[in-house]
């Protein structure tokens, strides 16, 4: 293993002193238990957005701590969910009193230690909902699967739900825009190599020289499918039908009742894109594949969405929610009305995405 | 009989057990999930018994709970809530106690299974930690029905070699629950991580009370 760490157990936290010292002026680290938070947290009047998941990821998500976007991020160690007492004693620090989104990922680990956590800050009197990312169409079936798993429409919510929370939007409204936003981005992957977690030392998965892995998540685990390497385009084209075509995708999320007081079971539909929808189009690197490449398959899906009738109002291309060094994309597509597209326009100011500032 | 000493020897135990199999329960995870699992559990284990000090004296049910507030904070991923959960019920099973008849075992071991199923939603078969600790637990309690003479040791030899028919059958099992499933079918082949780590803690506690 070759890697610029001094060692598997201090990796996460040298990262995060170091981003730490590059952006003083928009975020804070705290340190036992970890979090990445806005310098200028508690924000007056603002709901606090806050999300995490395992680190290897980044940017996501303590690069999008910030004005516009996170409030706080909870990393954990590579590939691992952080942990409850992270998430509660980040929502204690930056809650103004208008509450806290959880913003998570549908994983197995992040959705039990977010439900954790909430029970925990709720007990301390901290108004909170926890809202659900599962974008990823590789995964067809939610009866015998964990359900879809949280991708890279993750950054877009991020984005988006900050930006409104920045508005003054309030915790239910803030709730709503974020299943909102899920509901309506799908998202595919695909791996070129695998990658190599550093406690592990050696590849997740071993991939022969013409070969990809299609449908896989972000860390490293093994996808729905193997096949033979082929060009760029044959690829684009594969992974955006999956998306446009997808059919309506129904399953069942945990949220909590304020007015019940308990955890209740939500069923969930994410329409099917038409042709005349205006969507966000994302075109993301697992961070080893170069934004060269990223452009080839951009220009692929851009075609395939002017024939299938849908428009793309905006874009973004570039290494946000990555796995490692792993090389491989993902594409995600975020169908958007006129609010969520003047949300995305909004000023955001984080170490990982910035403009309007 | 377990005494108090046994479980501060039981989680002691855990941690050279699950330091001795980092490697292999990771594994097995990284055939069917994301290759942490024994990284996780030897990171929680090694806190667990980083406070062991602290409590060491005090009743079972305090020392389990700790265990437990331990793991949570500490393990990360699927393994931190689930084991938690399994000690801090554990623990809820046993306060106030400084030994355990072979009652007390059974109702801690339930109440830790409990806390998993309604932690986790997994059901038997799902290719889980589940799938070990159910016929675990109902293998220690079948030893005991009606004969309260069983001797704790008997009954616990029953409660592990269910574990590990529990472990071994999820081999050919196509996971349901947790990042495995996402494999569908190709997740068939493999042996459970969790169902895996579950089989050693319940060894520990067998090789612990074996040493008596």
């Amino acid at each position: 293993m070759k890697k610029l760490i001094n060692s598997p157990e201090t990796f996460v936290k040298d990262s995060l002193a170091g981003m730490a010292l590059a952006h003083p002026e928009l975020i804070k680290v705290h340190y036992d238990p970890n979090f990445v938070y806005r310098a200028d947290a508690p924000v007056s009047g603002k709901v606090a957005v806050i999300s995490g998941g395992g680190s290897g990821h980044e940017p996501m998500h303590g690069g999008f701590v910030g004005m516009g976007m996170l409030t706080a991020a909870c990393p954990g160690e590579v590939f691992t969910s952080p942990t409850p007492d992270q998430m509660l004693e980040s929502a204690k620090m930056v809650n103004s009193g208008a509450g806290v989104l959880y913003i998570v990922k549908n994983y197995t680990g992040d959705v039990m230690n977010f439900e954790m956590a909430a029970e925990l800050a709720r007990a301390e009197g901290i108004k909170v909902q926890n809202i659900l990312i599962d974008d990823d169409v590789a995964v067809k079936d939610s009866l015998y699967t964990a359900g879809r798993r949280g991708v890279g429409n993750t950054v877009l919510a991020e984005k988006i739900v900050g930006a409104a929370a920045e508005k003054g939007y309030g915790l239910d409204k803030l709730a709503d825009l974020c299943r909102q936003v899920n509901i309506n981005g799908r998202s595919m992957g695909m791996a070129i190599t695998s990658c190599t977690v550093p406690a592990k030392g050696s590849p997740t998965f071993e991939l022969g020289e013409e070969e990809i892995e299609v449908g896989i998540g972000i860390h490293g685990e093994p996808g729905i499918e193997r096949m033979g390497m082929k060009p760029a385009d044959e690829i684009t084209e594969m992974m955006a039908l999956s998306i446009i075509e997808d059919d309506a995708y129904t399953r069942t999320v945990r949220e909590w009742d304020d007015a019940k007081g308990e955890w209740i079971e939500k069923e969930l539909v994410d329409p099917p894109f038409k042709a005349g929808d205006k969507v966000i189009a994302f075109v993301n690197s697992m961070a080893g594949t170069p934004v060269a490449e990223l452009y080839v398959v951009y220009r692929k899906l851009a075609e395939i969405c002017e024939k299938k009738g849908l428009t793309i109002v905006r874009n973004l291309v570039g290494p946000y929610i990555t796995s490692l060094e792993m090389q491989g994309m993902s594409i995600t597509l975020l169908k958007v009305d006129e609010e969520m597209l003047g949300l995305w326009d909004a000023p955001v100011n984080t170490p990982g995405l910035r403009w309007g500032v | 009989m377990i005494t108090k000493d046994q479980i501060v020897a039981w989680l002691r135990r855990c941690a050279d057990v699950l330091a001795e199999n980092k490697k292999y329960l990771t594994d097995l995870d990284a055939a069917i999930g994301d290759a942490d699992h024994g990284i996780n559990m030897d990171r929680g284990f090694t806190r667990v018994v980083s406070q062991l000090p602290g409590v060491e004296d005090k009743d079972i049910g305090n020392i389990l709970k700790m265990a437990g507030m331990a793991l949570i904070s500490s393990v990360g991923g699927a393994g931190g809530p689930l084991y938690g959960t399994f000690f801090m019920r554990a623990g809820m099973a046993t306060a106030g106690k400084y030994e355990l008849t072979n009652a007390d075992v059974a109702q801690l071991l339930e109440a830790a299974l409990d806390g998993v199923l309604q932690r986790g939603k997994a059901k038997l078969g799902d290719k889980t930690m589940v799938d070990a600790l159910t016929p675990a637990v109902e293998a220690f309690k079948q030893t005991l029905n009606g004969n309260a003479e069983t001797d704790t040791l008997t009954a616990l030899e029953a409660a592990v070699a269910g574990a590990k028919g529990g472990m071994e059958a999820t081999i050919p099992l196509v996971a349901r629950k947790g990042r495995a499933s996402y494999l569908g079918e190709r997740s068939a082949g493999h042996q459970d991580p969790g169902a895996t780590s579950s089989y050693l803690l319940l060894n520990a506690l067998l090789t612990v009370v074996n040493e008596a």
